[in-house]
């Protein structure tokens, strides 16, 4: 049921033209698939799941559309030729969704042990301090670079700094001009 | 017949627990409002409503009539989807972690106390009176294998913090969405400010709570009130006072109240997210943030002054003689938790309220610094602080 709701948010997602609504046909997408964790017994990554994709990254995603204002989707009327590649390419992945679902007919359909320790916050969290220590030393390293690198692209410029920037843009332009 | 009452049971048990739960913070949060204006009056130097009922008792529901009646505008140019959307997500999100919340302590054996004073007082119907004691009977022999050590919560889920957490992020959708949509300049500013703020905080929020975390060892809420019952301090307050105060502050910013409110004080000065709202719309806006209070209010003393735990009662009982009757897992015990975690409820409740009758506003960069720049940092140094400390206690 979590699925089939996760695959109609997806394709509410890619159906429509506005921006707005994608994004929240993804939040969709994010909440079923949340569901979707706690019946395979994993319910700290679901919970992990909606604080981190749907509370956060999306927000930022929401954000984004609101304010740069993005218009709907244009139908491109040249290149006819795309859309026979688009075709194409659409049947070929058809073929590959209706082989999972054969696969997944045929597969034992046993409903995860809910009392399965490997999936509970005790678990990870010991397994991330013994065993997968380094992946998460470098998981940390990696999150760090990307707050130094967002805060230094967002900063804002001293003023004979900016004057020289806006000197090369002009420069640029100038160029182009020509 | 039988089988299919004994399947359906425990839908129908989480159906009447839900709405019970439901009702109940329905009607905290309505006597919320009217306890608001009574206070704020008093502190301003007069009384507040007074005319609807005695003492104003009945002023929600006039307010919900009110709010029901009122012509429903929709501005014209709005994405009407998510017009609509927004204040249903913001009430929904506010409601939703009502199903983790303990209630109470666990009852040993429910049935065997509740079984035998039901048959007794239903024996006396004059016909019927035998064939209901003996439905009772075999319905009570049959339940009371399940309802053996029941807790008084919805919803065990193993990672409750985590999940109330959650919750509240999603509900910043609610407004940023609610601003966006009504397609006005105030609103859309209005909104973005509010989501910024609420996603800021959380931050400092989330960090405050990790201390708790680690002396209780659980993300679990029941956990936590175990842990705090068995710990020398009792209640977490004392050894996380810094993360208490880091909590409470970034609570009254994720709820938009004072002194945060600036998204809402726009309203007064220019407009805010939910300017262009009128009538149902705006009533659901204004419960979301009354049950974000409520929400936010519990999640403080679940973790930091021990949910229903009441560290002298088992103790006192003893000493007035009444220790057969109130022990811990007796109903009069878990009634009594229950009245002290809504009594402490109510206290944060009214700080609430005795914040906004007395502080002014900060204005929106001083906001946003002091969330950044002292709050997280604060936040993160009690964690570090509590990991030397626990470190070096359990070596």
């Amino acid at each position: 049921m979590f699925a089939g709701l996760a695959i109609a948010s997806a394709i509410s997602m890619v159906y429509h033209k506005n921006p707005l609504y994608s994004a929240i046909s993804l939040v969709g997408v994010f909440i079923s698939l949340s569901c979707i964790y706690v019946t395979l017994a994993a319910p700290f990554i679901a919970a992990v799941q909606i604080l981190i994709y749907a509370g956060a990254i999306m927000v930022l995603v929401v954000f984004v559309i609101m304010l740069l204002n993005l218009d709907d989707d244009k139908p491109l009327n040249r290149l006819r030729y795309l859309y026979a590649l688009g075709g194409g390419l659409g049947v070929i992945l058809l073929a590959q969704t209706l082989f999972i679902f054969y696969a997944v007919m045929k597969a034992p359909n046993t409903p995860a042990d809910q009392t399965m320790t490997a999936g509970k916050t005790l678990s990870l969290g010991r397994a991330m301090y013994t065993e997968y220590l380094l992946p998460v030393e470098i998981v940390g390293v990696l999150l760090l670079m990307a707050i130094i690198g967002a805060v230094i692209l967002a900063r804002r410029l001293s003023q004979p700094q900016l004057e020289l920037v806006v000197e090369h843009e002009l420069e640029l332009e100038h160029k182009a001009d020509h | 017949m039988e089988s299919v009452l004994k399947t359906a049971f425990p839908f129908v048990v989480i159906t009447v627990a839900v709405l019970i739960a439901f009702q109940m913070v329905l009607m905290i949060v309505a006597y919320t409002v009217l306890a608001e204006r009574k206070i704020l009056g008093w502190i301003q130097g007069r009384i507040g409503p007074n005319r609807v009922g005695p003492w104003g008792v009945l002023q929600p529901f006039a307010d919900l009539l009110k709010f029901i009646f009122k012509e429903d505008l929709v501005p014209d140019k709005s994405t009407k989807f998510v017009y609509f959307l927004a204040p249903m997500v913001a009430l929904t999100c506010a409601l939703m972690p009502m199903v983790v919340y303990p209630f109470g302590p666990r009852l040993t054996d429910p049935v065997g106390a509740i079984a035998p004073w039901l048959t007794w007082a239903l024996g006396w119907i004059p016909w019927i009176g035998s064939s209901v004691v003996s439905g009772i009977n075999s319905a009570a022999e049959w339940l009371q294998p399940q309802a053996l050590n029941m807790p008084l919560t919805i919803a065990q889920i193993d990672v409750g913090v985590l999940f109330v957490l959650g919750i509240t992020s999603v509900g910043v959708y609610g407004i940023a969405l609610a601003g966006w949509s009504s397609n006005s300049k105030y609103s859309l500013m209005g909104g973005l400010r509010s989501s910024a703020q609420m996603i800021s905080y959380e931050l400092a929020m989330g960090a405050s709570v990790i201390g708790v975390v680690m002396l209780s060892g659980t993300l679990d809420l029941n956990g936590i009130i175990q842990a705090q019952i068995t710990s020398p301090f009792r209640w977490f307050i004392i050894p996380q006072f810094i993360g208490f105060f880091v909590f409470l502050i970034s609570a009254f910013a994720e709820t938009n109240r004072v002194p945060f409110d600036l998204p809402e004080a726009e309203t007064e000065l220019v407009a805010g997210f939910h300017t262009e709202y009128s009538a149902l719309k705006f009533a659901l806006f204004f419960m979301a943030e009354y049950v974000n209070m409520f929400t936010v209010s519990v999640m403080c003393t679940v973790l930091f002054l021990g949910g229903w735990y009441v560290p002298g009662l088992e103790p006192l009982a003893r000493l007035v003689g009444l220790g057969e009757y109130v022990h811990s897992g007796t109903i009069a015990y878990a009634l009594i938790s229950h009245m002290a975690f809504i009594g402490k409820i109510c206290a944060f409740l009214f700080f609430y309220i005795w914040v906004r009758g007395t502080l002014p506003r900060f204005r929106f960069d001083q906001l946003m610094n002091f969330g950044w720049k002292f709050l997280l940092p604060v936040a993160l140094g009690n964690v570090i602080l509590t990991i030397v400390v626990v470190f070096f206690l359990n070596r």
